[in-house]
C-alpha cells in the first residue's frame, strides 16, 4: 500500500512567495528597460486582480470545500464601492496611492459585509445551497448596480435607486451612473500595489491554513460530523473562511476597477464567476501557486496571442475543464503519470524512510 | 432507589446497576440516562433506556444488529434530539445542548464507519481534537504572534504524547486516509482523547481487527481508563473484548434494555441468549 507522506507545507509556501516576488522583479526590470509591449502593459494590473480573485476563491472552494458560483458578485461590490470611495476622495488632496489603498480597504470591507450577509443564513445548511445562493447573489448584485445612481456634490454623497435624478447640487458629479456604470476613472492602481495585495492575501491564507482556525476549516471540509464531534463550531469557521474570501475578492474588484477607464455591472457577470472558478479548478483545489499560474496564463493568453479565438473562449474553457476532471480522476492516467515521473516516486519513498 | 454513600459531609448517590470499582465510591456517576427514548416517525428506535456509568467504569453496550446501540450514542452526543427522557452528565442536564457543547462538556466519541479528516496528516487530526484545549484566535494565527508559537508547540507536544499511547508517533506525518485500517481506528480514539473527555464512547473499536490487535486494544482501553481516569462506554460485537474488560454491560434489543449487569450475569441470562440465538437456539444451549 502506498503511503503518502505529508511534507512540511512551509517549503511550498516559500516557493510560492519566491515565484511571486521573482515575477514582480522580472516584470519591473522588463518595464524599466522599455521592452514591454504596450498591449500587455495594460493587462498586468487586471491580471493581478484576477490572481487575487482566483486565490480568494481557492480559499472557499479548495480549503473550505464549499462551491461559490458568484465570486464576481463580491468583486463587483468591491469595484463599485472602492471606486466610489476613490472618486469621493479625488479632491481631498490625498496622494494617489492613499486613495488607492482607501479604495481597496473600503471595497474589501463592504464585500466582506456582503459575504457575511450571504453566509450567515446559508452556511448553516449542509449540501450545495451555497452554490445556489451565491449564483443568485451574483445576479442580484448585477441588477442592483445596474439601477444604482451615486453622485457627489459639496454636501456629500447622494444615492438613488432606479431613477437617475438624485438631487445633486451645484458642482455635483455623477459617480455611478446606472447602466453606464462608472466612467472617467482615474487609473491609480499600480502593478506594485497589485503584487503587494497578492502577497498579503497569500500570507493571510498560508498562515491561516497552518493554524488552529485553518485546521478547523479543513476538518469541516473533510468531515463535518466528525469535526462537530470534537467541538468545532461549524458555522463560525465556515463563515470565517467565506467572509475572508469575499473580502479578498472585494480588494481584487477595487484593484481591477481602478485600472480601467470604465466599469459596468455587466463586467462582473456569471461568466466572470465561472472564469475565476476555471482558474481555481485548473490550478488545483487548495493549490495557491496553481491558481496563480492558471490565472496568469488563462488571462494573458486569450487577451494577446489568441485574440482571434476569443469568441470561442468559454467553449474552450468548458472542454478543458471537463477534460481536466476526467484526466485527474482516471486511474489509468495516474498510473501513466506515475510511470513517466519515476524520480518523484523514489523521493517519496526516501521521505517515508526518513519519517 | 440508588444506594447512598457518605462523603465530605454530603450524601452522594452511587452508580447503580454496575460493578463499581473501589475508586468510584462516593463520586457522582459520570452519566445517568433515565427513560431516554427517541422516535423516528412511528418507529420507537430507543425506548425507556436507563443506564448509569461510574466515573472510571468501562461499560459495554451490546445487542443484535439494529438494536439501537449507535442510536444511543447519537442521542448521548445530541446528533439526534431525544424525544423523551433526560441525560445527566456529571449531574448536569444536557437538555437543549448541541453536539459541539456536549463535546465541550466532556463526551468524546469514535464512529462505526471511520470518520477521519483523511486529507490531513495524522498529527493534524490529533491537533484538531485539541481545538478547544490549546486555544488562540484566528488573528493571532495569521499574524504569528508569540501566543501562536507557544500554543502550537504545546499542541505538538500533546499530540505526540497522545499518539504515543498506541506507539503511533512515527506516523505523525502520514496522510490519515492512507493509514492501515486498524491504525485509522486507533487514530480516531486518539483524536477523541485529545478533546479531554470524561466519558469516551467507542463505536465498535475492534471491528476489522485480528485477534492479536483486539487483545492489544483491550489492554490499551484499560490503560487509557487508568491513565486518564475517565469512563468508557463501548459498543462491540466481539464478546471476548466485551466480557474481558467491561465492568458493566447493558444489552439492547429492539430499542429496549433486556438485561443489565456484570459479564457473568449477562452470559447466563436466558433472555440475552434468546435475543442473540432465537428461541430454538436458546433451547439447544
Amino acid at each position: 500500500m502506498k503511503r503518502l507522506i505529508i511534507r512540511k507545507k512551509s517549503r511550498k509556501n516559500f516557493l510560492t512567495y519566491g515565484i511571486v516576488v521573482a515575477a514582480y522583479v522580472a516584470l519591473m526590470a522588463v518595464m524599466a528597460a522599455g521592452a514591454m509591449p504596450s498591449a500587455i502593459q495594460g493587462l498586468l494590473v487586471p491580471m493581478c486582480a484576477y490572481i487575487i480573485a482566483a486565490v480568494s476563491l481557492n480559499l472557499t472552494v479548495g480549503v473550505l470545500g464549499e462551491l461559490s458560483l458568484g465570486h464576481a458578485g463580491f468583486m463587483s461590490v468591491g469595484a463599485f464601492t472602492g471606486c466610489t470611495a476613490a472618486m469621493a476622495l479625488a479632491n481631498s488632496g490625498m496622494p494617489s496611492w492613499g486613495r488607492m489603498a482607501a479604495a481597496v480597504v473600503v471595497g474589501s470591507l463592504l464585500a466582506a459585509a456582503a459575504g457575511a450577509l450571504v453566509g450567515v443564513p446559508v452556511l448553516r445548511l449542509q449540501g450545495d445551497y451555497l452554490a445556489i445562493v451565491t449564483l443568485a447573489f451574483g445576479e442580484i448584485i448585477k441588477t442592483v448596480v445596474t439601477n444604482l445612481y451615486i453622485g457627489i456634490d459639496p454636501q456629500g454623497l447622494h444615492f438613488g435607486f432606479l431613477k437617475p435624478d438624485i438631487g445633486l447640487g451645484k458642482g455635483g458629479k455623477m459617480i455611478v451612473n446606472g447602466p453606464n456604470g462608472i466612467s472617467g476613472i482615474e487609473k491609480i492602481s499600480t502593478l506594485t500595489a497589485g503584487f503587494l495585495i497578492i502577497l498579503l492575501c497569500l500570507v493571510v491564507i498560508f498562515n491561516l491554513v497552518d493554524s488552529r482556525s485553518g485546521r478547523a476549516i479543513m476538518a469541516l471540509r473533510d468531515n463535518r460530523i466528525a469535526a462537530e464531534s470534537v467541538g468545532i463550531n461549524a458555522t463560525k469557521y465556515k463563515l470565517m473562511a467565506f467572509v475572508l474570501s469575499a473580502a479578498m475578492a472585494g480588494a481584487a474588484g477595487a484593484l481591477y476597477a481602478l485600472s480601467q477607464n470604465t466599469v459596468t455591472a455587466s463586467k462582473f457577470d456569471f461568466n466572470t464567476s465561472i472564469l475565476i472558478l476555471v482558474f481555481v479548478v485548473l490550478g488545483g483545489l487548495g493549490n495557491m501557486l496553481g491558481s496563480i499560474v492558471a490565472a496568469t496564463v488563462l488571462y494573458i493568453l486569450p487577451e494577446t496571442w489568441l485574440r482571434q479565438f476569443s469568441d470561442y473562449r468559454m467553449l474552450i474553457y468548458a472542454v478543458v475543464l471537463i477534460g481536466m476532471m476526467l484526466v485527474t480522476n482516471s486511474q489509468k492516467v495516474r498510473t501513466l503519470l506515475g510511470k513517466l515521473l519515476p524520480q518523484k516516486k523514489t523521493k517519496e519513498k526516501e521521505g517515508q524512510g526518513d519519517a | 432507589m440508588p444506594e447512598l454513600k457518605f462523603e465530605k459531609g454530603k450524601m452522594v448517590p452511587v452508580p447503580s446497576h454496575s460493578i463499581i470499582p473501589e475508586r468510584d465510591l462516593g463520586h457522582a456517576p459520570v452519566l445517568e440516562c433515565s427513560h431516554l427514548g427517541v422516535d423516528f416517525g412511528g418507529l420507537r428506535a430507543v425506548n425507556d433506556f436507563n443506564f448509569t456509568i461510574g466515573r472510571t467504569e468501562i461499560a459495554g453496550l451490546i445487542g443484535p444488529n439494529g438494536a439501537g446501540k449507535t442510536t444511543v450514542f447519537n442521542l448521548l452526543t445530541k446528533v439526534y434530539t431525544p424525544t423523551r427522557g433526560t441525560i445527566l452528565l456529571n449531574g448536569m442536564d444536557t437538555h437543549g445542548k448541541t453536539t459541539v457543547q456536549i463535546n465541550k462538556m466532556g463526551i468524546a466519541r469514535t464512529f462505526q464507519n471511520i470518520r477521519l479528516f483523511s486529507n490531513l496528516s495524522v498529527e493534524d487530526n490529533v491537533k484538531i481534537g485539541l481545538h478547544n484545549q490549546k486555544k488562540y484566535s484566528a488573528l493571532e494565527g495569521i499574524l504569528r504572534l508569540p501566543s501562536y508559537w507557544k500554543k502550537e508547540k504545546e499542541a505538538h507536544e500533546r499530540a505526540m504524547e497522545l499518539l504515543s499511547i498506541f506507539n503511533m508517533e512515527y506516523m505523525a506525518n502520514w496522510r490519515a486516509g492512507n493509514l492501515p485500517y486498524g491504525a485509522q481506528r486507533r487514530l480516531e480514539i486518539v483524536r477523541a482523547l485529545a478533546t479531554d473527555p470524561c466519558l469516551l464512547l467507542l463505536d465498535e473499536p475492534a471491528a476489522g481487527m485480528n485477534p492479536a490487535e483486539t487483545a492489544e486494544l483491550m489492554e490499551n482501553i484499560v490503560k487509557i481508563r487508568d491513565k486518564f481516569q475517565i469512563a468508557v462506554l463501548l459498543i462491540e460485537h466481539d464478546m471476548k473484548l466485551v466480557m474481558g474488560i467491561c465492568e458493566g454491560i447493558c444489552v439492547l434489543n429492539f430499542g429496549e434494555v433486556i438485561a443489565k449487569g456484570t459479564a457473568e450475569d449477562i452470559r447466563s441470562n436466558p433472555t440475552v441468549v434468546e435475543a442473540y440465538l432465537g428461541k430454538k437456539g436458546a433451547q439447544a444451549c
